[in-house]
């Protein structure tokens, strides 16, 4: 009980914005570069190894006056398939939803392949996700496949 | 398929395979039309592979279109540092057609993305090579009058062989039964073999190229490199056990031909060469006129 009236309080603390809850502990500072935070002017409050009933320990980002596009939501997918979008309006809770694989992936993730063209000229990296779950996915241009052991954000 | 770049084998539907196929007879009848004369092809090889470059630019030739490019690329700008975007950027403004090969994976899917004309992939490093698929598709239609119903044997290196593993693809739109001849190590991958199944079709795995002497209608020779061992001693193993000679094809069946996508080593004892079973060299002519046919179908005159 104790922990669900904290989280609750974390959950609020901001006035509009988005918090992005349940992310693996180990995750947050990529979520952050992926979500490019780094440059926002707003106010973000960024804990991690926080207590998480449900995955042991978690991290939390706030945003303040930051609302994220499913597009760019999604992304966060491939290093927090756990990760729960809450956004907040006037302190209150409007929407929360759980983040999802896209079917296609543009430009943050590299390329597995060392002979793939995308790693040796200045080239916007595409993958289609064929598998969501098991998270492998095709490059669009060497058709080799990137599974989720050697996922490297660009 | 007019103005359509070539990139991959799955670009084409059966459909457009059999289409190129038809194409590719009537240009053996009469390989010299003047066809293509208002065209220019440009035939950028960023790395050199004289066969696929001089059949590209016969069949260019034979149908009367002027041919531009380089042959390696140290006689072109990318000696210089030009970019890949670049170098296609200037050429598209003087051809109607790209054909190029250039050792990096997915270099022709890029290119054709940049082009304005459309571009016909002669290899992009070890990921496709679809004119050499449909070369083979034609050999093979050619020497059996068909492509349903056929024992086809792979042998030699699976693993890594790109040839392999698009014509497996491609021949999955077909009635095949799959003979799989390799050293354990060099085994065809997983998720070719899961594309037969999910087919319909069966394959059969063989480490003894004798097993499937007498069942096969075609059978497909590769080399095997010893780059491709982590174990030398593994190497020197299996190397002698996948070369084909006369001998072993005493009791094949009388139609069974041999198709290699060349160059050879050693896979093929040169005694193989004058029996009637030897096609490698007649398949290597057949890739004329598949490329007269790809040529005339996107430049859309044919």
């Amino acid at each position: 009980m104790e922990s669900k009236i904290r989280k609750e309080l974390v959950v609020s603390a901001i006035e509009n914005g988005t918090v992005i809850d349940h992310i693996p502990a180990k995750s947050v500072f990529r979520v952050v570069k992926m979500l490019n935070l780094e440059q926002t002017e707003g106010q973000v409050t960024i804990g991690f190894n926080l207590e998480s009933k449900k995955y042991g320990k978690k991290g939390i980002i706030k945003a303040s006056n930051q609302f994220f596009e499913n597009r760019d939501a999604n992304k966060i997918a491939l290093i927090a398939p756990t990760a729960t979008l809450i956004t907040i309006k006037n302190y209150e809770v409007v929407e929360k939803r759980q983040v999802e694989v896209p079917d296609t992936i543009e430009q943050f993730v590299k390329c597995v392949n060392p002979n793939c063209i995308t790693n040796s000229q200045h080239i916007t990296t595409r993958f289609n996700v064929i598998d969501k779950l098991d998270l492998k996915l095709q490059c669009h241009y060497c058709e080799k496949i990137t599974g989720k052991n050697n996922i490297e954000i660009l | 398929m007019k103005n359509r770049s070539l990139i991959s084998i799955n670009d084409y539907t059966k459909d457009e395979y059999l289409k190129i196929l038809d194409l590719a007879e009537e240009f053996e009848k009469n390989p010299k039309q003047d066809l293509l004369n208002k065209y220019v092809v440009a035939t950028l090889f960023f790395e050199p592979s004289t066969r696929t470059r001089l059949s590209f630019e016969s069949a260019a030739s034979q149908l009367g279109a002027k041919v531009i490019g380089f042959s390696d690329a140290n006689s072109s700008s990318v000696s210089k540092g030009e970019s890949l975007k670049d170098t296609i950027l200037t050429v598209a403004n003087y051809s109607d057609i790209i054909v190029m090969r250039h050792p990096k994976e997915g270099s022709a899917r890029f290119a054709s993305e940049v082009s304005k004309v459309p571009v016909i992939n002669a290899g992009d490093g070890g990921n496709q090579h679809p004119t050499q698929c449909l070369l083979d598709l034609y050999s093979i239609r050619k020497t059996q009058g068909k492509l349903d119903g056929l024992n086809i044997a792979f042998v030699g290196d699976l693993k890594y062989g790109r040839t392999v593993h698009s014509l497996v693809m491609a021949l999955c739109n077909f009635d095949t039964t799959f003979h799989l001849v390799s050293p354990i190590e060099l085994k065809l991958p997983s998720y070719v073999k899961m594309h037969i199944k999910n087919n319909n079709l069966s394959y059969f795995q063989y480490t003894d190229l004798n097993d499937v002497m007498e069942s096969a209608d075609i059978i497909y020779m590769t080399r095997i490199q010893r780059e491709r061992f982590s174990d030398p001693i593994e190497y020197e193993k299996v190397k002698n056990a996948y070369i084909l000679t006369a001998e072993m094809m005493e009791h094949c069946k009388p139609n069974m031909r041999v198709l290699h996508p060349l160059p050879r080593v050693n896979e093929i004892n040169e005694n193989v060469d004058s029996t009637p079973q030897a096609y490698y060299f007649t398949q290597a002519l057949n890739g004329v006129f598949v490329r007269q046919a790809l040529l005339a179908t996107i430049l859309g005159v044919k």
